[in-house]
């Protein structure tokens, strides 16, 4: 990652916070648009995990990832710790490449 | 100047804030460490040189945007594609901002700094206490806090990263989409923002054979419209929140 995406994105993240806390009282934003940048970071996320699991370049990854991904998915929901679920991801997958499945 | 500043509100916090809330905070920072320590170890294995988390975690020093930015530069989206990113998911500290702007005082420099370290846990432990005094010794505490313990993690799990050869054979790819997964989990109880989310996810794995880089991430976006309406109060959870 180039040195100028991390400048700017530190840049605009400051100002974002910056703006909060300057504006305070000047600057109203509406309920509807605060609940979207609630829920924008969520469907960015969701996003991202779905195409690093099953995506590769323009191709698929394979069945090795996903399946891991899969698996701590479901350790997540039953609310295991943070460090299992993302072992476990790493464990499956790498298990599964061992035995031969890409 | 600054340091006076922390010493002083370092002396007053253990008077001001109950055992409770420091633990609560002293909890937060050690899972906090855990997700940072993954970021460092799965960019750094991931190809990336060992000052970019570092870096990006002290100037940025937000958790979700650093994932979601790293993500995109990974799979070779373009500098634009990692800054919109990035900033897509920090939108969200404007409004932080005004929860806390009282009590950050009227100083510039303490707001110039205070600013730095406005997130999710901040704020959500800011808003829990009552009085200014407590909001203010809550803010700084959990802000400086995570900070630290944010950052060393980052640095230590970068470290651990530069010691892996071949990624593949660790599974160390399935860590990231497990981790930014395990991030938001906890959101998706409410069915507005889950529907927002499948939608934006099939969109976005749909596109990505066709689209460059990174723009299959920002279409993704469109599933907002699935967002529903606001809950009853929109504040922060520690808990919760992907940090």
């Amino acid at each position: 990652m180039p040195l100028a995406a991390i400048a700017a994105l530190a840049a605009g993240t400051y100002l974002f916070r910056l703006t909060g806390l300057m504006f305070q009282r000047r600057l109203r934003i509406p309920r509807r648009l605060q609940h979207m940048l609630a829920v924008a970071p969520v469907v960015l996320l969701i996003a991202l995990a779905a195409t690093s699991a099953l995506t590769e370049g323009h191709g698929f990854a394979g069945w090795a990832r996903p399946t891991g991904v899969l698996i701590s998915g479901i350790l997540a929901a039953r609310r295991l710790p943070f460090p299992v679920v993302v072992i476990a991801a790493a464990v499956t997958t790498a298990t599964l490449r061992m035995c031969g499945v890409s | 100047m600054v340091f006076s500043f922390i010493l002083k509100y370092m002396r007053s916090i253990w008077r001001t804030l109950d055992r409770g809330t420091l633990r609560d905070i002293a909890l937060v920072c050690v899972a906090d460490a855990i997700v940072g320590a993954s970021f460092g170890t799965i960019t750094v294995s991931g190809g990336m040189h060992l000052w970019v988390p570092v870096t990006m975690s002290v100037l940025v020093f937000a958790g979700g945007a650093q994932f979601a930015a790293a993500g995109v530069a990974l799979a070779g989206g373009s500098t634009a594609a990692v800054v919109v990113a990035g900033l897509v998911l920090n939108a969200r500290l404007v409004p932080y901002g005004f929860a806390v702007a009282d009590v950050l005082g009227g100083r510039w420099w303490t707001r110039l700094l205070g600013a730095h370290v406005v997130v999710d846990e901040s704020v959500a432990f800011t808003l829990r206490q009552r009085d200014r005094q407590r909001r203010r010794a809550a803010f700084w505490t959990c802000g400086l806090a995570l900070f630290v313990c944010w950052n060393l993690a980052v640095a230590f799990g970068a470290l651990a990263g530069t010691a892996i050869g071949d990624t593949g054979v660790f599974g160390l790819d399935a860590a990231f989409p497990a981790v930014a997964l395990a991030l938001v989990l906890p959101a998706l109880a409410d069915r507005g923002t889950r529907n927002a989310a499948l939608l934006g996810a099939a969109i976005a794995v749909a596109t990505t054979p066709f689209l460059p880089a990174g723009l299959p991430l920002l279409l993704a976006l469109a599933g907002l419209v699935l967002a529903g309406r606001p809950a009853a109060t929109v504040e922060p959870d520690p808990a919760t929140e992907a940090h």
